[in-house]
């Protein structure tokens, strides 16, 4: 059972009260891109081991999406951080390698 | 490799079972293979078999970085069942159910395939018209199933609450020719079999890297050291993306735990294998007595191998509106096991990037009951280097051209 906190209402809350949206920072592909962007957008998956950002909604919360830096060997909990944000906060980027020390980088 | 049969267990007796010999060999890697396998659970096991026997390969090695069928080959709840939807789909799992009826007799391994019925719940009127679809659909197929109404389900199953206030069972899709076999002996038995022809099974090894040339792989880095290959399968399931990723291209694959637990042991209760998936919970009792109950997957990434409390809660909770007598036992053990779900929940088996490399995968929530018929399609795509009618539609780059096999939405299965 995860324990998380809303970067948005501030609220922490087990993870029964939101919801998973998938991979986060990926590119959109949609009408008029090739068949590979399409696939890669919709489709592929790092799937790593280890460091995951990773879409969240606060869906029985305040509602809103927010983005998370995540371990899925340890279930640890790096950092969250808004939406609208193109790449992991330099901050939540820092303390991931201060804590695993191999993580290539988010890319 | 001596065979085992009741005369063998008669001898062994009279000498006070000195005779019996390892099932396996337990070999140092070699610096070469033709075929190198990543994964020795009951897929990768079974692609080495009919590797050898359906096309004489056998200079082939099966890699496994724990111990066999350690991981969900070992963590799954034993069903077997071929009623699917799409053509697909029924054609592998009716040729895997098949493979199963007489597998104890091919690998000399009992695996106690029990063919004991297997039933799915209909508690919706949505499910009702599904499940009457697919039958009409197995027909077509040559899969024998049978909508029944809510007094056979009684009949079959007098444990069976038919009136809960929530979810009514209107009927549903029985499979009498389903059912359930030992998962560890299934993985045991293709290993000694395996072992019988030569191939080496090589356990706690992990593959930490990929070699590749100009688009074929060379060789697999390992704990062990490095062993080179002419071809490469790469069959470990809730790990592919992690082995995709050292291999350079990415699946259309994320990878999530999935519960099962079992109960203290009780006297024969129920003789079929129960699947409900509106409320989402399958049952079946072990020949140890214990009741063996699956629920549903979480729904994030994660390689733990232990899932989230509240769905042992939900699964529980829906099972007891429909066995109101499963209210009074006591769980024994829980576990989790890594599960890769693809796009459409449809497996893959298929060529790669990598014009050597070839990848089974994508089985997600029900790997086991396909594990025969899915190592005799990946033998068939690696020996011919082409995939066979059975692996045909299940390419990885199905995603990309949109031909979907979709058994998420239009069977209702449980994923």
């Amino acid at each position: 059972m995860l324990l998380l906190t809303c970067p948005c209402c501030g609220v922490s809350a087990e993870e029964t009260e939101f919801t998973n949206g998938g991979e986060a920072h990926l590119k959109r592909f949609g009408p008029g891109s090739s068949d590979a962007d399409y696939e890669a957008y919709m489709f592929a998956r790092k799937n790593p081991r280890g460091v995951h950002f990773e879409r969240w909604r606060h869906a029985y919360g305040c509602g809103k999406w927010f983005l998370m830096a995540r371990d899925t060997m340890t279930l640890e909990v790096y950092g969250a951080y808004k939406a609208q944000t193109t790449e992991p906060p330099a901050d939540i980027q820092a303390k991931i390698k201060a804590r695993r020390p191999e993580w290539e980088g988010y890319k | 490799m001596t065979r085992y049969s009741a005369f063998a267990i008669a001898r062994e007796a009279m000498r006070q079972h000195t005779g019996w010999q390892k099932a396996w060999a337990s070999p140092e890697p070699k610096a070469h293979y033709d075929v190198v396998i990543v994964g020795a659970g009951g897929h990768g096991l079974a692609t080495a078999y009919y590797l050898g026997k359906n096309f004489g390969i056998t200079n082939v090695a099966i890699i496994e970085k724990g111990w066999l069928g350690g991981g969900n080959t070992g963590r799954n709840t034993t069903i077997i069942r071929s009623n699917y939807l799409q053509d697909p789909s029924a054609a592998i799992y009716e040729k895997a159910r098949s493979l199963y009826e007489t597998m104890s007799q091919d690998l000399n391994y009992n695996v106690m395939f029990s063919p004991r019925g297997v039933m799915m719940l209909a508690q919706t009127e949505h499910e009702v018209r599904g499940y009457k679809r697919t039958e009409m659909a197995n027909k077509l197929q040559g899969v024998e199933t049978r909508f029944i109404g809510p007094a056979e389900v009684k009949r079959l199953v007098p444990i069976m609450n038919i009136e809960g206030p929530r979810y009514p069972v209107l009927g549903a899709l029985w499979q009498a020719r389903g059912g359930t076999a030992r998962h560890d002996a299934v993985a045991w038995g293709y290993a000694r079999a395996c072992s019988a022809m030569g191939m080496h099974v090589i356990q706690n090894c992990e593959v930490i890297g990929v070699e590749s040339v100009g688009g074929q792989v060379s060789a697999v880095a390992t704990t062990k050291g490095t062993i080179g290959c002419n071809k490469l399968g790469i069959v470990v399931a809730g790990h592919s993306g992690h082995l995709a990723n050292m291999a350079g291209f990415r699946l259309p694959i994320e990878s999530v735990a999935l519960q099962a637990m079992v109960s203290e042991p009780i006297k024969p209760a129920m003789d079929v294998v129960v699947m409900a998936n509106t409320v989402h919970g399958y049952m079946s009792q072990s020949d140890k007595g214990e009741m063996v109950i699956g629920g549903g997957a979480d729904h994030f990434n994660n390689y733990t191998q232990r899932g989230s409390w509240q769905h042992i809660e939900e699964t529980v909770r829906a099972l007891i509106e429909t066995f109101p007598m499963l209210s009074r036992l006591k769980m024994l053990r829980q576990w989790g096991g890594i599960v890769d779900m693809t796009g459409d929940r449809s497996p893959i088996i298929s060529k790669t990037p990598l014009g050597n490399t070839f990848i089974n995968c994508g089985w997600g929530t029900g790997g086991f009951k396909a594990i025969p018929g899915s190592g005799w399609a990946m033998a068939e795509l690696i020996a011919k280097g082409e995939p066979g009618s059975l692996a045909r539609d299940f390419s990885m780059f199905r995603f990309r051209e949109g031909r979907f096999i979709d058994e998420s939405v239009a069977a209702g299965v449980a994923h």
